[in-house]
């Protein structure tokens, strides 16, 4: 144990020593936190679309209206050409072409069903996913507040009038506030990323300086070596991680009906199986950049396959099952259901389990990867 | 402890074909200076991993400290000292941070090792360097500190892979100077140099030619045997027949 204080100390004396590290452990996940919650977002803002109108009627008028009104759409060009319109949406000016066709107002009176076009623009496909729904929903409004009134004019019954209708609440983040879901992500992404990169360039470097040698012929024991390595880099990312909570709570806004408690254990747990990980990197590269190489590889994986920017539930069962593996994945669920859901031990324990058991499998790797003696 | 230090019997290792150190045998005496010659790539840092437990041998005996190096290599490392060829402090910490530190691995406790910093600090006149990080000391300087740090735990064996590489000659003498005085304290020094004048401070000096030794002896039998003026004459009559001397 008095080895391990000494490896400790020259550790802690070794980080704060790097200007360069320094600013990097605690200021850059804190702006990296504020820029990307603020960046991240899948609301749609301000769309722009060009209108084809030919049937110029108030009815046409007012669908058309319709879409400004909500905010999410800005109508910047009126043609009556649909090339021109096309030219528009070729050069990007606008997102959506809509086309509400002739006799429009006529036939809808009438209780015939119409038609009216959207062309979106699909190279962001968020988007355009975005804009579709926005779109149909608007023109559902649209079609419930005048089908009444057609109904009476009209002597033909409507034929799609549901009887049925659906009133979603969003539980838990009610008004879907992506912050709010983004957040907690976040979080667990900034602090997996110091987690991986410093303990994976660490050992590597002692190899690269050539110290590795020298205390490879002492006889130090290598649990305490790899121990000695852990600890700095996990009091580190848990003061990250304190410090990120603490904007979320106090900065985002974001509710935190779980306990608090329950949170930095499962982050502790978290923090050992990232780091254990790098370190396993650390004993299997011969230096930094390969170590960084590697790591970044890994962590983008994980990243991707985390469920952060697309569920989880979206993708094809074989990746979901790889998801199993990937323990950003299972930091990211559980933050997320602890904090905003308000998930005790009993809904979450099974996770952590997992967690224990990934962190205990790494941490047993690296040590023993981790020769002293060349072959 | 043994009256023979340091014991191979055909030592060897192999790096897939090429044999970088060949069925080597040889005693090292308790308490001697023995001097481990050869060209660069002739195998002496491959012996010395091998001996250290930083290298484990293909095959061949050997025995360090009375341990085998093949199963009690751990029991080895607490019973010898050991400086690189490659500096091997750490150069963002101190002079008192690097004592610290490597005396804590060793189990040194806090108070045995407040007594060593000024031990140390008197031997090598770092007084008023203290707190200097390692970084910005000269090299000579450095490699005196990676001596006495090697010494620190006070053990039998002293593996020194070229220490005076690269340092001027008055820092060289000094450096010797130190040796002999390691060597009086009865620590036993194995010692690598392609300094062929400091071959001459030896006790013993063995020349070791493409992975194989091919001379064994004291400084002034090897002059004699070979009749040759200077240890530098012995090598390069030995050298000669080599054939990748300089790999």
């Amino acid at each position: 144990m008095k080895t391990i204080q000494f490896i400790l100390q020259k550790e802690f004396l070794q980080i704060f020593r790097n200007r360069a590290m320094l600013p990097i452990l605690f200021v850059m996940p804190i702006v990296q936190l504020l820029v990307l919650s603020f960046a991240a977002t899948y609301e749609l803002k301000e769309a722009s679309f060009a209108l084809i109108d030919y049937d110029q009627s108030s009815l046409s008028r007012e669908l058309s209206a319709q879409f400004q009104a909500t905010g999410y759409f800005s109508l910047e060009h009126k043609t009556f050409d649909t090339d021109e319109a096309l030219e528009e949406l070729k050069a990007g000016n606008v997102n959506m072409v809509l086309t509400i066709p002739e006799n429009f107002s006529r036939d809808y009176s009438q209780g015939n069903s119409v038609s009216v076009q959207m062309l979106i623009d699909a190279v962001d496909g968020t988007k355009a996913g975005m804009i579709q729904s926005y779109g149909s929903s608007i023109i559902r409004d649209f079609n419930q507040n005048h089908i009444r009134e057609v109904q009476l004019i009209s002597s033909k019954k409507a034929p799609q009038l549901s009887r049925i209708e659906l009133i979603p609440v969003n539980w838990y983040n009610p008004d879907l506030d992506y912050i709010t879901y983004m957040v907690p992500g976040i979080l667990v992404v900034l602090v997996s990323m110091i987690g991986l990169f410093l303990s994976g360039m660490n050992i590597v470097r002692e190899q690269e300086i050539g110290t590795i040698e020298q205390l490879n012929v002492t006889p130090i024991k290598k649990s305490h070596f790899i121990t000695g390595k852990i600890v700095p880099f996990w009091i580190i990312g848990m003061v990250d991680l304190v410090i990120g909570l603490a904007l979320a709570r106090y900065g985002f806004n974001i509710p935190f009906l779980g306990s608090l408690t329950l949170i930095l254990i499962v982050s502790g747990i978290y923090l050992i199986v990232i780091q254990a990980l790098g370190l396993f990197i650390s004993t299997v590269t011969s230096t930094q950049q390969q170590a960084m190489f590697i790591a970044w590889f890994i962590m983008v994986v994980f990243i991707l396959m985390g469920g952060l920017f697309t569920p989880i539930e979206s993708m094809p069962v074989w990746a979901q099952d790889l998801t199993l593996a990937n323990p950003v994945a299972w930091f990211i669920k559980m933050m997320r259901m602890v904090l905003l859901k308000g998930a005790g031990w009993q809904e979450i324990q099974h996770m952590v389990f997992v967690l224990i058991g990934m962190g205990g499998l790494f941490y047993g790797v690296a040590i023993n990867r981790y020769k002293k003696t060349a072959g | 402890m043994p009256e023979v230090a340091i014991q191979t019997r055909d030592l060897t290792k192999k790096f897939g074909d090429f044999t970088a150190v060949n069925q080597i045998s040889f005693d090292v005496r308790r308490g001697e200076i023995f001097g481990f010659l050869g060209a660069n790539g002739a195998g002496k840092t491959t012996a010395i991993k091998m001996l250290t437990g930083l290298l484990s041998p293909t095959s061949g005996e050997g025995s360090v400290a009375g341990h085998d190096i093949h199963s009690e290599s751990e029991a080895i490392k607490k019973k010898i000292g050991y400086m690189s060829q490659r500096f091997s402090l750490y150069d963002d910490l101190t002079v008192k941070e690097n004592i610290r530190f490597y005396g804590g691995v060793y189990g040194l406790s806090r108070h045995i090792l407040r007594s060593k910093y000024d031990e140390i600090l008197e031997k090598v006149d770092l007084k008023d360097e203290i707190d200097s990080r390692v970084g910005s000391l000269p090299l000579g300087w450095k490699q005196k500190l990676a001596f006495s740090i090697a010494l620190l735990h006070e053990p039998k064996i002293v593996f020194l892979d070229e220490p005076t590489g690269g340092v001027d000659p008055i820092t060289r003498r000094q450096f010797w100077e130190m040796i002999y005085k390691a060597s009086e304290d009865g620590v036993t020094v194995f010692v690598t140099t392609h300094y062929m004048d400091e071959a001459e401070y030896c006790d013993r000096v063995s020349i070791m030619v493409d992975g194989k030794i091919e001379a064994l002896d004291s400084p002034v039998e090897l002059k004699r045997s070979f009749s040759a003026k200077s240890i530098e004459e012995v090598f390069i009559e030995l050298a000669r027949g080599a054939e990748n001397s300089d790999g």
